[in-house]
């Protein structure tokens, strides 16, 4: 079968790339564009490592092909970082210590910034159903559910812990 | 006991945010596979699809003929392939012993396969997916054998993996202390069991990767994606490939967790070099999950019969272990770890002066183990700490004060663990006091008003609580190195042969060595990460880096500062005893002063090692309470706290994260995570929807804490390797809880996991014994 052309947004950058018809979206991301920040953690759709941001929903771009996103617009953890420093969702992850070896770190970033950004008000019930299709293997999550948290008011959500915050901490 | 007081400084003891964090959060991060060489070849493993069978023919004659692939070798293209020697095995890091190399690991298999997962050939083309397409035109023919799949006793009348060897016990270790036989004659009580803890482990999120480039004309290779040991991998890969070792250079970059179990030396460690050399092309290759989950290092699997003798107070006399540990197909680089493990810390911080313990290893058709996070302490603890409770409960003594009354008091320490043999290295429970940390835990717990709630059944749910106490080694020597030196605009390089694998090791150093400069961190820049940076190092396990490299930078920094006294004394013309070091400038008696920029291009610089036999112990306590739904075996964490005591505290926020880190690893470990394998050796768990890790949803209720009150006596910085006590006590504390929540049934968990069909079978059974079926 024949290369494909695609053009889509990545990053607010109009691109155009010729993939095989079977390269994936996370591939294409990976080792076209160059854009490494997007992992890959199992190929088959449950780690959540891969997510990026399709039209402003979280998917997983492991499981999806590049020709699927033609004329869509494609957002990585680049695109979330400001042009220096960290962003106020990445700052606090650093400050509540939500990453260790930072490898699914790009995924919780891409995909609790699609959470915030729809529901800057989630709880911490939300927050840990919402990352539940993201795997960290280092931290026990506990750091990562604070700094979604935390977080929130930069999205104009709650900035402060809701009553009766787990009562183990 | 001598407690050495910790070096003071404004930021070790500081919760600061970590270096690392940056380049991370920005996904900048440089893990093995985001690097990209021109002319980049990409490689492919042909796995055995059998658990055991003979090799009657590899024939790559289609694969090889496929526009796009390079090569495709397999045993029959290695050097050794036609000498009785063979083709090149894996050697063993940690305690090799002659007698174990007919089991070492032919980095193809030649005449026999022994795993499912066990490397066959490896074909190398212009892409993954060409590689990919490659291995399926490859004909493999194998003759199937039938699979050992059990170490239970010794393996007996499991098939033979190894022709000419007279069983699959393969080696073993003894360990002993005091007089066992003593303690059991005319002991008033005695108690036998027999546990499982079963095969499970670390799942680094970043799958194994390597990427090779060889310089024909300098002669050297230089392999990214090394992690944990690069030093000793670059050793085994110049040995290999028969090049003089400062001709190999190892490179980490950053790596997706390790937890004991990436950056040991692998078959891949070896092909993809071998066959970048032999194309003269960079070539790649990237492990996917299946294979990960297949090839990566298992861990735990261990039988275990143990026996106990007390007095009626409960004062232990003696215990007896005898486990059989299935390290799988081959001895690998660090199998041995586990079963030396096991045989020496049953006793863990308990006061059990006779001990002896008789621990095998026995080969199956399934992956090799090597270690993980906790290896042998997390099966050592389970099996004693399981059976504290069944003997608290016979001798009629509440199980908080049969721990309390058998843990080893202050005074009693350092206190010698039992010698293991062959190849013993012994070591002594350092400082602590026990009793105390035990008490921390139940109060931070409330275990007084928790009490009650013991086999309750409220909601529907049955309640059940557990305590138990643990210690984790750290600080495995022999030796760390740290180099030090004044670069000219005044700031302070420092290079360490530690490896970083996600732990933060850049920030913890850096904490140290700007305390030891007193300089601001900015002032410091911390390398790691390749094996030309020191002139040996020995890496990141045994939760030693922080101790054993921060040890290093302080004796380094020490140096420094007195050539940094010397040289001024030159420059300033004043003798050095009247001046002094102090924040960055150096000052003299008649008031001059002088900064380091001044010093520059004075060569001022030092490599420092720390060597160092003797172990930290980190020891606390853990207290659990769950609850059980009956009716779908469903075990909820309501609360979980960790306490320990580490010494000394560098960095409370990197230390937390690993506390917690660690105890959801334990749990994944108690009561999610198995490598089920099917009676032929096929793995039944090859994908995470499988083989399931602790999600954000699972374990909300986690409490840690640490504490540093007694710091190790054996090293000024006081600190104790921590980031594995987390993982070790947990499957004793859930398989105790749940024994206290289904009191009613009259469960008593001996095997791990307790994942929901087993907790529910338990129920079941415990039902159908007390005729009570249909209760509940």
């Amino acid at each position: 079968m024949g290369n494909r052309t695609v053009e889509f947004e990545l990053n607010g950058e109009a691109v155009r790339v010729e993939v095989e018809p079977r390269t994936k979206l996370v591939d294409c991301i990976r080792h076209r564009l160059m854009r490494t920040g997007t992992h890959v953690g199992c190929e088959h759709g449950v780690c959540g490592a891969c997510t990026v941001i399709l039209d402003g929903e979280s998917v997983l771009s492991c499981l999806m092909l590049a020709v699927q996103v033609e004329g869509r617009s494609v957002t990585t953890v680049e695109g979330l970082s400001p042009a220096e420093g960290l962003s106020p969702l990445q700052a606090s992850f650093r400050k509540h210590h939500g990453l260790q070896c930072g490898f699914c770190t790009p995924g919780m970033i891409t995909a609790a910034h699609a959470l915030l950004t729809r529901e800057p008000d989630a709880d911490d019930d939300r927050i840990r159903e919402a990352m539940s299709g993201n795997i960290c293997r280092c931290t026990g999550y506990l750091s990562i559910v604070e700094a979604i948290r935390e977080a929130r008011a930069a999205y104009g959500g709650a900035s402060s812990m809701p009553a009766g915050e787990v009562a183990a901490q | 006991m001598t407690i050495v007081k910790p070096v003071s400084g404004p930021v070790v003891g500081q919760p600061i945010e970590r270096l690392e964090d940056l380049r991370l959060l920005r996904g900048e991060g440089r893990y093995v596979d985001d690097i990209h060489l021109e002319g980049m070849l990409h490689g492919a493993v042909l796995r055995s699809p059998m658990a055991h069978g003979r090799i009657l023919s590899v024939d790559a004659t289609e694969a090889r003929a496929m526009p796009g692939v390079h090569a495709v070798i397999t045993a029959a293209d290695l050097p050794g392939h036609d000498h009785p020697d063979g083709v090149p095995t894996i050697p063993i890091r940690l305690f090799p012993n002659p007698g174990m190399d007919p089991f070492r690991q032919p980095v193809l298999a030649a005449e026999r396969v022994r795993y499912v997962g066990e490397p066959v050939a490896f074909v190398v083309a212009d892409s993954p997916e060409l590689a990919e397409d490659a291995l399926d035109l490859i004909a493999l023919d194998i003759e199937p054998l039938p699979a050992a799949v059990t170490s239970e006793n010794r393996g007996e009348g499991q098939p033979a993996l190894y022709e000419g060897q007279p069983s699959n016990r393969v080696w073993g270790y003894n360990a002993k202390l005091g007089d066992v036989e003593a303690a059991f004659n005319g002991a008033p009580y005695t108690r036998r069991e027999r546990f499982y803890v079963h095969r499970h482990t670390g799942i680094t999120m970043e799958t194994r990767g390597v990427l090779s480039q060889w310089d024909p004309v300098a002669g050297t290779m230089t392999s990214w994606g090394a992690a944990k040991v690069p030093f000793q991998n670059r050793k085994m890969l110049a040995q290999l490939l028969g090049l003089d070792l400062e001709k190999v250079q190892m490179i980490e970059g950053d790596a997706g967790g390790s937890f004991g179990v990436r950056g040991e030396f692998f078959p891949e460690d070896f092909l993809v070099p071998f066959c970048a050399r032999m194309l003269n092309r960079p070539v790649k290759w990237i492990e996917d999950r299946r294979e990960h989950l297949l090839a990566i290092s298992h861990a735990r699997d261990v039988h275990c019969d143990i026996e106990i003798a007390c007095e009626r107070d409960g004062t232990i006399r003696g215990m007896r272990v005898r486990a059989d540990v299935n390290i799988g197909a081959y001895i690998r680089t660090s199998t041995t770890i586990t079963p030396r493990n096991v045989s020496m810390f049953v006793p863990g911080p308990y006061r059990i002066p006779n001990f002896a313990s008789d621990v095998a290893m026995v080969v199956s058709n399934k992956s090799p183990t090597g270690t993980y996070r906790g290896p042998g302490r997390f099966e050592s603890d389970f099996f004693r700490e399981r059976l504290f409770d069944l003997v608290a409960g016979d001798l009629g003594i509440d199980r908080v004060e049969f721990r309390r009354h058998n843990l080893l008091r202050s005074d009693e320490l350092p206190h010698p663990l039992p010698s293991t043999a062959p190849d013993p290295h012994d070591s002594e429970l350092d400082s602590g006091d026990y009793g105390h940390m035990l008490d921390l835990c139940l109060a931070k717990f409330g275990w007084d008003e928790k009490k009650r709630l013991s086999g309750k059944r409220i909601d529907g749910r049955y309640h059940g609580i557990a305590v138990g106490c643990f210690i984790e080694g750290g600080a495995a020597g022999p030796a760390e190195n740290v180099r030090m030196v004044l670069e000219d605009d005044g700031k302070v390089s420092v290079y360490t042969g530690s490896s970083a694998v996600g732990q933060g090791v850049k920030t913890i150093l850096t904490q140290i060595a700007a305390d030891a400069m007193e300089l601001p961190m900015e002032r410091l820049q911390l390398f790691h990460g390749s094996t030309t940076y020191v002139k040996e190092g020995f890496g990141s396990f045994h939760s030693r880096s922080t101790v054993m490299a921060g040890n290093a930078a302080l004796i380094a920094a020490s140096e420094l500062r007195s050539q940094i006294l010397a040289a001024a004394s030159e420059l300033m013309q004043a003798p050095v005893e009247q001046l002094r070091y102090e924040a960055g400038t150096v000052c003299s008696e008649a008031g001059a002063t002088m900064e380091l920029t001044a010093l520059a291009g004075r060569g001022i610089a030092y490599e420092a090692t720390f060597r160092n036999s003797k172990h930290t112990y980190t020891n606390g306590a853990h207290a659990v309470h769950i609850a059980v739904d009956a009716e779908t075996g469903k075990i909820e964490i309501v609360d979980y706290v960790g306490i320990e005591d580490v010494g000394r505290k560098i960095n409370p926020l990197t230390l937390h994260g690993q506390a917690v880190g660690s105890i959801v690893q334990g749990l994944g470990g108690a009561l999610l995570e198995h490598f089920v394998y099917d009676g032929e050796g096929q793995m039944l768990s090859g994908t995470l929807a499988d083989y399931l890790v602790p999600l954000a949803t699972d374990f909300p209720n986690i409490r840690s804490q640490a504490v540093e009150l007694h710091p190790s006596p054996f090293h000024p910085l006081g600190a104790k390797g921590a980031g594995e006590g987390g993982t070790i006590p947990v499957g004793g504390m859930l398989g105790n809880a749940l024994a206290d929540a289904l009191a009613d049934f009259g469960v008593q968990p001996r095997d791990l996991p307790l994942s929901p069909a087993r907790v529910w079978h338990m129920v079941q059974q415990g039902r159908a014994s007390a005729g009570r079926a249909g209760e509940g």
